[in-house]
């Protein structure tokens, strides 16, 4: 299958993006050193070469960023809305200039496919901006009483799947609501965040409201505990979010959390099957499958089950994984080395319990992090594959006879951030997604995103929304 | 015993699915006025009673979530008119409880009952209040809805045994959530009776399950409980350290933790707004393809 159709390379140019040797830490508005000194080395996931070296934050370095956030509060948050708006559209404006570049930097940095980056990722990060530069000077029609108020300084976690546009998600509202930030980016993926740095510097955001401090889960732990911030914001892992509410437990520090997911997709016996398989793909192999909404777990009817995977087979053997760069490539490198370990090791749990594994046949490439679309077919709920999310390309089929069985075992999970329905029927839709306890539910579609739209999850998936008005909430003293 | 008639005593009892137990321990504690007059023994509740009340109320949870917001509005406004006719009963109930004139006392009865009537109009308001549809830039329909959070623990007001109990119970059940509430340690008259309330008001059993006991004994199994969603700590207002352990407890399954208010700023006679209904409310949010009538489209 993978021979039947031969296309040629089609790399975009990386010339585009001027990658420095080193950076610094962005705070008060300038790059500057670590306080202690120390650096680390961001690698290209699909090549393992060096990028850069980034300046490894420190709890002194988030000192002094809370103290610069903290300074430029107080004219921040005096400024008129409409003048907080057109910072805002500023930036929305040159991330859309600079799109490309940024796409490039981060399928280098991410080692996800520039067809994700180009169209999703980037598309989506000057939307947010340019929906939340808007809410600024309209807070008192946003259903929060007259006159809401900002809460201070936020520190915002990060993680390594959608670089900027978890930064947007979190910088956007946090601004527009007249707080001031420190953000974290994820140790592997610090580069896109520094560009956004010069990006603020260029939109000519005054110094302080944004510091960008790359490092690693120990400067994020002292950003948290800093008694001068006013804000957690974190997407991440459930074990970080729960040991981030115990970190903040007794304290006046707000918190929401976006934190892991193990969807279920659920394919009734009338669903347009091909398009289903479409959608069961985008699930679960978008981003490698490192995507905390993901649907990860596939429940199919049991009288389509066969017809089912053996379209889904199909399709999994015609994606193309490799360079991340090249235009036809659908499936990208691993975030990280340990990432990938992650993913085998579950897998192999998932083979040793019995569970029947497919993998795509496909040639994975000599350097980097690969790991080939995965599916287990025969698990049940007690299954690790089932119940741990794996945060890779990795989807395990479950069956059902009937759509309370579906239900049954979709909300048979600690998680509750996503779910999927595939059916003709449009009250089963409805009756499906009214019980299914999860944060977004995709009808006949999945992973879709917009800035109007909450995001967020039930459950061990965190608290909080963000996007649309509901995510305005998570910065506004109400 | 005025006119020499001996008068009947209430044996206080807990309020848990629907009826009303003693406390599987066996234990009372004695309960007095504000002067230190006896006034009852009732149930002191054990953990294994806060599990049952859990118990309890996840099983009524699918019900009550599912009712509609019009019937659960129903329920809440019967539980008004309930309450009204026994107005004199909890005037004496909270006087004794909180050292009120019965002035005074009648006064907060009136509130709580006014309370049950402002949350019962509710029911059907908040989801078109905090939810709606998004303008998403694509072909689809994306809606958001606010949905229950589960089972809720809620600690209820050491002081204002019932205007505050009201205040901080008739939100969470009419956002559609089930509770168990720990009343006030040492005022839980009014509580257990305000179960015999509930208990006559249709509203089904294990929607609010009530128990008289030690706050921090109670708090601390039911901060800590898997199957428990939410948790309002109002009632540990004036113990940080006990506030601050049932929190970091309550992380272990990311309840979510409505932290308590300073006792002094609270006015429980104010406009409570609508932030005890959002605090244990869930956005859903639905996308489903709009699909296309045809490539020329109409223009209306």
């Amino acid at each position: 299958m993978a021979s039947a159709f031969d296309y040629a390379p089609a790399p975009e140019s990386r010339s585009v993006v001027d990658i420095a040797p080193s950076y610094g830490l962005f705070i008060d508005g300038e790059f500057t050193e670590a306080a202690d000194g120390r650096v680390f080395k961001t690698v290209s996931p699909s090549t393992e070469e060096v990028l850069s070296e980034v300046a490894r934050a420190g709890a002194e370095d988030v000192d002094r960023a809370v103290k610069a956030a903290r300074k430029a509060f107080e004219k921040w948050s005096a400024l008129p809305g409409s003048e907080r708006a057109k910072y805002l559209f500023r930036i929305a404006r040159i991330i859309q200039e600079r799109s490309r570049e940024l796409a490039v930097l981060e399928t280098l940095d991410n080692g996800k496919p520039i067809r994700e980056t180009r169209d999703a990722d980037l598309p989506l990060v000057a939307a947010h901006f340019f929906y939340y530069a808007g809410w600024a000077d309209k807070l008192d029609h946003a259903g929060y009483g007259a006159n809401p108020r900002p809460l201070g300084v936020a520190g915002q976690i990060i993680p390594w799947n959608f670089p900027l546009l978890m930064l947007a998600w979190k910088i956007a509202p946090a601004l527009a609501t007249g707080n001031t930030v420190v953000l974290k980016p994820a140790e592997t993926t610090p580069l896109s965040a520094l560009f956004f740095a010069d990006i603020c510097r260029q939109a000519g955001l005054p110094r302080g409201v944004v510091n960008i401090l790359p490092g690693y889960g120990d400067a994020g732990s002292a950003l948290v505990e800093h008694p001068d911030v006013n804000k957690v914001a974190f997407t991440g892992s459930t074990a970080v979010g729960k040991a981030i509410a115990r970190q903040i437990a007794g304290t006046d520090k707000r918190a929401t959390l976006e934190l892991g997911g193990k969807g279920a997709n659920i394919v009734f016996d009338d669903a347009p099957i091909d398009q289903a398989v479409e959608g069961i793909v985008t699930g679960i192999f978008f981003n490698q499958g490192q995507v905390c909404c993901a649907g990860s777990r596939l429940l199919v009817q049991e009288s389509v089950h066969d017809e089912v995977l053996h379209a889904l087979k199909r399709r999994l053997s015609t994606l193309r994984l490799g360079d991340p760069l090249d235009k036809n490539t659908d499936i990208g490198a691993i975030n990280s080395a340990e990432q990938l370990a992650r993913i085998s090791a579950l897998v192999e749990t998932g083979e040793a319990e019995g569970a029947e594994r497919w993998s795509a046949p496909c040639e994975l490439p000599s350097t980097g992090y690969w790991f080939a679309p995965t599916l287990f077919t025969g698990v049940t709920q007690a299954h690790t594959v089932a119940r741990d999310e794996i945060f890779g390309p990795v989807l395990s089929v479950l069956t059902f006879r009937t759509p309370d069985e579906a239900v049954a075992k979709a909300n048979n999970s600690q998680y509750g951030l996503s779910a999927g329905i595939w059916t003709e029927k449009g009250s089963r839709i409805l009756a499906v997604a009214n019980r299914l306890r999860a944060g977004v539910v995709w009808a006949n579609t999945f992973n879709k995103f917009d800035p109007t739209s909450p995001f967020g999850g039930y459950k061990e998936s965190g608290y909080g929304r963000e996007g649309g008005r509901h995510g305005l909430e998570a910065y506004l003293d109400v | 015993m005025s006119d020499g008639r001996l008068s009947v005593f209430k044996t206080y009892k807990l309020y848990v699915g629907g009826k009303f137990p003693r406390s599987e321990s066996g234990r009372v504690y004695e309960v007095t006025d504000s002067k230190g007059k006896w006034l009852a023994n009732v149930p002191q509740s054990s953990r294994k009673d806060a599990r049952d009340a859990v118990v309890a109320a996840r099983k009524a949870f699918g019900g009550w979530s599912g009712a509609t917001a019009y019937n659960r509005g129903q329920i809440l406004y019967r539980v008004a008119e309930m309450l009204e006719g026994r107005r004199e009963q909890f005037v004496r109930e909270v006087a004794e409880a909180e050292g009120l004139s019965k002035s005074k006392a009648a006064s907060v009865v009136d509130a709580a009952i006014d309370r049950w009537v402002w949350y019962a109009g509710w029911t059907d308001k908040i989801g078109q209040v905090v939810g709606g549809a998004n303008p998403v830039a694509g072909p689809y329909l994306n809606l958001s809805t606010p949905e229950p959070t589960g089972v809720v623990t809620v600690l209820a007001p050491q002081e204002s045994s019932l205007l505050g109990l009201v205040s901080v119970v008739a939100p969470v059940i009419a956002a559609g959530n089930t509770a168990v509430v720990v009343a006030s340690a040492d005022r839980p008259l009014p509580a257990l009776s305000l179960g015999e309330v509930l208990a006559t008001s249709d509203l089904p059993g294990g929607v609010v399950n009530i128990l008289s006991g030690r706050t921090a004994e109670l708090a601390a199994p039911l901060a800590s409980h898997q199957d428990v969603n939410g948790i309002d700590l109002t009632g540990a207002a004036d113990d940080a350290d006990l506030a601050k352990e049932l929190e970091a407890a309550a992380a272990d399954n990311l309840k979510r933790v409505r932290r308590p208010q300073p006792v002094d700023g609270t006015d429980w006679s104010a406009d409570p707004g609508t932030h005890r209904l959002t605090a244990f409310l869930e956005t859903k949010t639905v996308w489903h393809p709009t699909g296309a009538l045809g490539a020329s489209g109409s223009s209306y």
